[in-house]
């Protein structure tokens, strides 16, 4: 009748994780997204520039500097005990490029959050999942005082390929950002199966 | 006492090379054998067995907060940077002394550029709608 076990002798699960990265520029709404889904209030990783076998920045005039901090925020989603998911907010500056070549590798898929406003700003996003066959949608965060444009538009000022799914989204709404992360997921799943046909072929 | 401030601010030569304090924890190393496994998501697991890591001396306390938090629920390479306040390349060179240590081992998650099976990748999207 020894069902109880210490806690010390037991093992703890060791989940399968898996992440998807939340791309799009600054004052987007990145956070506000992974805080909407995440069990956890969005945590922030950082990283220091200054690491062996980078060219360190040139310092002259700021000598006082030593180091660059990038932060990384992320959420974390259990969907079973043994099955984790999270979502990283990629760092919105561009000289941070190589940080996300690190968030990228092993990621399930991105969400390049954008606003109509200023579509330029995740032009850059979008170039880098492209060109890294990463799948990714384009989730255009409805902010309440900007002008509402069919997801056609935004399409085709993006210059998207047909296959890159284009969502209308409330990043501070739970129900809508999980609608956008099972978009990503499907997205994900029908690229993989569509190569694995052409690989059978 | 004047211009101690100045003074207090220079107390190292350039010979020094760049200091940055976070990597004093790590004696110094930025990187570890075992790096190359450590992504942010990779999850780090106690090892059941292992004894009291507060009394082994080589630790650091650094060490045995990882170790602490790791034990009953796994964590990954992220959440233990974000707990601790630490980079996460100081988190990866502590992490790998206690994988060579056995104190814990790291789960590495799918490999990159392999997309997980489409069971998981189903799993993934009925776990996000029963949320």
């Amino acid at each position: 009748m020894i069902f109880g076990r210490s806690e010390r002798g037991k093992p703890a699960t060791e989940p399968v994780t898996l992440k998807i990265l939340v791309a799009g520029g600054f004052g987007v709404g990145k956070t506000t997204l992974v805080a909407a889904v995440s069990e956890i209030r969005p945590l922030r990783t950082e990283e220091l520039l200054t690491e062996v076998g980078r060219p360190v920045d040139d310092l002259s005039g700021v000598e006082a500097k030593h180091t660059t901090t990038v932060a990384m925020d992320f959420g974390r989603i259990t969907l079973r005990e043994d099955l984790v998911l999270y979502l990283f907010g990629t760092p919105g500056q561009e000289r941070f490029w190589f940080m996300w070549d690190e968030l990228s590798e092993g990621a399930l898929g991105a969400v390049v959050l954008a606003d109509t406003r200023r579509l330029e700003d995740c032009f850059a996003a979008i170039d880098y999942f492209e060109r890294r066959d990463i799948p990714f949608l384009v989730a255009v965060n409805c902010f309440e005082d900007a002008a509402r444009h069919p997801v056609d538009d935004v399409r085709r000022a993006l210059d998207l390929d047909d296959g890159t799914p284009v969502v209308l989204c409330d990043a501070r709404d739970r129900g809508s950002v999980k609608e956008v992360l099972v978009g990503v997921v499907q997205h994900a799943m029908a690229r993989a199966s569509g190569r694995r046909r052409t690989v059978a072929i | 006492m004047s211009g101690d401030g100045q003074a207090r601010s220079h107390w190292f030569d350039d010979e020094a090379g760049p200091v940055v304090r976070p990597y004093a924890m790590t004696r110094g190393r930025t990187t570890h054998a075992a790096q190359h496994r450590l992504d942010l998501i990779a999850v780090v697991v106690a090892e059941p067995h292992v004894d009291d890591p507060e009394t082994d001396h080589t630790l650091s306390p650094e060490h045995v907060d990882i170790v602490r938090l790791c034990r009953g629920t796994a964590q990954s390479v992220a959440e233990l940077a974000a707990e601790l306040d630490l980079p996460v390349g100081v988190v990866r060179v502590l992490v790998g002394d206690l994988v060579d240590q056995r104190y814990v081992h790291v789960n590495r998650p799918v490999p990159p550029a392999e997309l997980p099976d489409e069971s998981i990748l189903r799993d993934v999207i009925n776990g996000l709608r029963a949320l």
